[in-house]
C-alpha cells in the first residue's frame, strides 16, 4: 500500500472527529508554542541587554574598587561601600608610559539629590565626574558644553543637566547661564546632553553632570571614586590594557606578591560573555519546563489513539478481512497519531512566534532595543519533537490495533 | 462443460481453546466446491458453519486437516499471506454491513483496492457500484443510506477486487423482507454471470434461493443436496437500470 493512501485513510479518521482531533492536538499546540515563544522573548531579551552593553562599547574597560571572584559580580552590587579607588589612582593610569593604549579615562561617585530652580523640582542622581566623560560614554552635549579640567578639579559650581531634567527644571525656557540649586547649593548650567533614552538599567537623561571634586568634597564629604571607565584605542588592546592597569594600580595601592586585588577590573567583552550565559542557561531552562507539557500532550495522544483503536475495532476488523496487512494497519494508526502532533506542532509553531512577535511589538513600542528573533534551529526542532512524540505515543495504539484478530473485531459490540 | 474445482476441504477439523477448555467446533469436514456455485451453509448457531466460513475465506487457520484453494494447500499459511489471498480472491458480505462510518460509497468500495497491489483503476470502482444499482449515490456517505442500499454497497465493495469467491454470511439477517430480496437477487444475478458465491444462513427460506444446500449440525456436514425447486429473487425493476 502506498504512503499516500495511508495518508488519506489516516486524515479521514481525523476529519471525522474535528473537535476530538482538536482538543487532541491542543496539548502539542501549547507544549510547542510555549517552547517557541520561551526561546524567542529570550533572545530577544538577551538581545536587548547585550545591545545596551554593547551600546557603552566593546573597548572601554571598567574598575571597580573592591575584590570580586573572577566572573561574579562587583562587589559593589551587594552595597558594600569601598574606597580603595582614589583619584591618584586614575591619575596614574592617565600616565601614558603607564598604559600605552588608553585614549580616555573618566571616574564618578554618585549621589541622589533633590534639585529646584524657583517652583519646579526634580528628584535626579547628580554625577560628580571629570571632562571625559562625554568622550567614553559617547554622549554629545546638546547645548554649551561639557565640564573641563580645570571645573574638574578647582570645585567649580557649574552642572550640566541631562535632557529631561533640562525639560523638567525649565522647559522650553533657556537653560544656559541660569542658576538651579542641588542640595541647597547653587550651581550655574553651563550645558544640556542631548537625549540619550534608557541604556543598560539608568536613564542618564535624568542625570546632572558636575565636576568630580565639587561631588566628593562639598555634596558627599569623601575621598574615594566609585567607579572608572576607561576608553581603550582598539578592543583588540583590552586584554594587555587589562593587565596593565592591574600592575599600575597595584604598585599604587602597595601590594606584595601574596596580597590579592582590593579593585575589579572588567572589560565590556566580558560582561557580554556573562549575561550571554546567564539568558541562556535561564531560557533554556524555561523551554525544558514548557518541555513537560509536550509529554503531558503525548500522554494525552496516547489516550485518545486507544479510545480511538476501541471504537474503530469492527473497522479494523474489517480492514483486516478484506487484505489489510498488519503492517497497514500499524501504519494507518501511527500517520494518525504523528498527523494529530505534526498539525499541532505546526500550528504550535505559528503561535508561538506570532506572540513572540506581539512581545517584540510590544516591547519597542515601549521603547526597548529589542529585537524580534525566531531561531531557524527552534523551528526545525519542534517540528521533530512533534513528530517524535507521535511516533512515540502512537506506536503502543497503533500495535495494539495491528494484533487483532480479524474475526473477533468484526463481531465487537 | 467441467468445472474447475476451487475449494477441496479434506478431514478438515477446528479446535478453540479457552482456558484450558478445548471445543471442537468442526469435526472432519470434506467438502468440493466448484467454480460457479451458488452454495448455501445452513445450520443453527453454535454448528460451526461460521467457523467452516471463516476457513474457508482465510480468515481463520484449520487445526488439521488439509485445505485446497484452486488445488494449492493453503492450510498452513502465514497471516500476511493469508490477507494477501482474502484480497485478491474473496469477497466478503456481512450482517452488519460493516461500511466506514460517515464515508462515501465511492470510498468504502474503493477500500479493497487501497489495501491491492495492483496498480489502482477508478472504473473498476464505478463499475462495481453500477452492478448493484447505487451510481446516483455515488458520493453519499454510508450514514445516509437505508439498509438494503447498504448492503448494496458492500456487495459492490466485495466485487471490486473481481474475486473467484463471495462469501455472505447472514446477508439479509439485517435488512426487510423487501430489502433482502433485492439483495439476494443481486446475489443471484452475479452467480449467473459466473462468480462463486458461498450464503452461510441459518433461514431455509434465504438458503432456498442457492443451487446447493449444506447442511451442518455440531460440527459435522449432515446433508449435502442440490435445491430442487430454487426460490429466484426478482424485483419489478431492473435495479442496475
Amino acid at each position: 500500500m502506498e504512503l499516500t493512501s495511508s495518508l488519506r485513510i489516516a486524515l479521514a479518521g481525523l476529519k471525522s472527529k474535528k473537535t476530538r482531533t482538536f482538543l487532541t492536538m491542543l496539548g502539542i499546540i501549547i507544549g510547542i508554542s510555549s517552547v517557541i515563544m520561551i526561546i524567542s522573548v529570550g533572545a530577544g531579551a538577551q538581545s536587548l541587554i547585550l545591545n545596551q552593553i554593547k551600546s557603552l562599547g566593546s573597548n572601554l574597560i571598567a574598575i571597580y574598587p573592591g575584590a570580586s571572584q573572577e566572573s561574579g559580580p562587583p562587589p559593589s552590587v551587594f552595597g558594600s561601600a569601598n574606597t580603595s579607588l582614589k583619584i591618584s589612582d586614575l591619575e596614574a593610569l592617565k600616565n601614558y608610559q603607564n598604559v600605552p593604549n588608553v585614549v580616555a579615562i573618566t571616574y564618578y561617585v554618585r549621589g541622589s539629590a533633590t534639585m529646584t530652580r524657583q517652583d519646579n523640582e526634580f528628584n535626579g542622581t547628580f554625577v560628580a565626574t571629570t571632562a571625559d566623560y562625554p568622550e567614553v560614554h559617547d554622549i554629545p552635549v546638546a547645548e554649551g558644553r561639557f565640564l573641563d579640567q580645570e571645573e574638574e578639579k578647582n570645585l567649580a559650581k557649574v552642572v550640566v543637566l541631562g535632557a529631561t531634567v533640562k525639560t523638567e527644571l525649565f522647559g522650553d525656557e533657556e537653560a544656559l547661564g541660569q542658576m538651579i540649586k542641588i542640595k541647597k547649593h547653587q550651581f550655574r548650567v553651563i550645558g544640556v546632553m542631548a537625549k540619550k533614552g534608557t541604556s543598560g538599567f539608568e536613564n542618564q537623561d535624568n542625570y546632572v553632570f558636575i565636576p568630580v571634586s565639587t561631588g566628593q568634597k562639598i555634596m558627599l564629604g569623601i575621598d574615594y571614586v566609585s567607579l572608572a571607565r576607561i576608553k581603550i584605542n582598539s578592543s583588540d588592546n583590552v586584554n594587555q590594557a587589562v593587565d596593565d592597569i592591574k600592575a599600575v594600580l597595584r604598585q599604587q595601592h602597595h601590594l606584595d606578591a601574596k596580597e590579592l586585588d582590593d579593585f575589579t577590573i572588567r572589560a565590556q567583552a566580558q560582561a557580554i560573555e556573562i549575561f550571554s550565559s546567564i539568558t541562556d542557561a535561564l531560557t533554556y531552562f524555561l523551554a525544558a519546563i514548557a518541555a513537560i507539557s509536550l509529554l503531558v500532550g503525548g500522554i494525552g495522544i496516547m489516550n485518545i489513539m486507544l479510545i480511538s483503536v476501541t471504537e474503530r475495532t469492527r473497522e479494523i476488523g474489517l480492514r483486516k478481512a478484506i487484505g489489510a496487512k498488519r503492517k497497514n494497519i500499524l501504519s494507518q494508526f501511527l500517520i494518525e497519531s504523528i498527523a494529530v502532533t505534526l498539525l499541532g506542532g505546526i500550528i504550535g509553531i505559528i503561535f508561538g512566534i506570532l506572540v513572540s512577535f506581539l512581545v517584540a511589538l510590544i516591547a519597542r513600542w515601549l521603547g526597548y532595543n529589542w529585537d524580534f528573533v525566531i531561531s531557524v534551529s527552534a523551528v526545525f526542532i519542534s517540528c521533530s519533537i512533534s513528530i517524535m512524540v507521535g511516533l512515540f505515543f502512537g506506536l503502543y495504539p497503533a500495535f495494539k490495533a495491528s494484533e487483532l484478530n480479524p474475526i473477533e473485531a468484526l463481531q465487537y459490540e | 462443460m467441467a468445472k474447475e474445482n476451487l475449494i477441496k476441504l479434506s478431514s478438515l477439523e477446528k479446535d478453540y481453546t479457552n482456558e484450558e477448555v478445548v471445543t471442537n467446533v468442526l469435526k472432519g469436514i470434506d467438502l468440493e466446491i466448484t467454480q460457479g456455485e451458488f452454495v448455501a451453509i445452513m445450520g443453527p448457531s453454535g454448528s460451526g458453519k461460521s467457523t467452516l466460513m471463516h476457513i474457508m475465506g482465510f480468515l481463520d487457520k484449520p487445526t488439521s486437516g488439509q485445505y485446497l484453494f484452486k488445488g494449492k494447500d493453503v492450510s498452513n499459511l502465514t497471516d500476511d499471506e493469508l490477507a494477501e489471498i482474502r484480497n485478491e480472491e474473496v469477497g466478503f458480505i456481512f450482517q452488519a454491513f460493516n461500511l466506514l462510518q460517515r464515508t462515501s460509497v465511492y470510498d468504502n468500495v474503493r477500500l479493497p483496492l487501497t489495501y491491492s497491489s495492483k496498480k489502482f483503476d477508478k472504473n473498476k470502482v464505478i463499475e462495481a457500484i453500477k452492478a448493484v444499482g447505487l451510481y446516483h449515490r455515488l458520493n453519499n456517505l454510508s450514514n445516509q443510506l437505508s439498509g438494503g442500499e447498504k448492503q448494496r454497497v458492500a456487495i459492490a465493495r466485495s466485487l471490486v477486487n473481481d474475486p473467484s469467491i463471495i462469501f455472505a454470511d447472514e446477508p439479509t439477517g439485517n435488512l426487510d423482507s423487501k430489502s433482502g430480496k433485492q439483495i439476494m437477487e443481486i446475489l443471484q444475478d452475479l452467480n449467473e454471470h459466473g462468480k462463486t458465491i458461498i450464503l452461510v444462513t441459518h433461514e431455509k427460506y434465504t438458503a432456498e434461493h442457492a443451487a446447493r444446500i449444506i447442511k451442518i449440525v455440531d460440527g459435522e456436514i449432515v446433508d449435502d443436496y442440490q435445491v430442487k425447486e430454487r426460490l429466484i429473487a426478482r424485483m419489478e425493476k431492473d435495479l442496475t437500470k
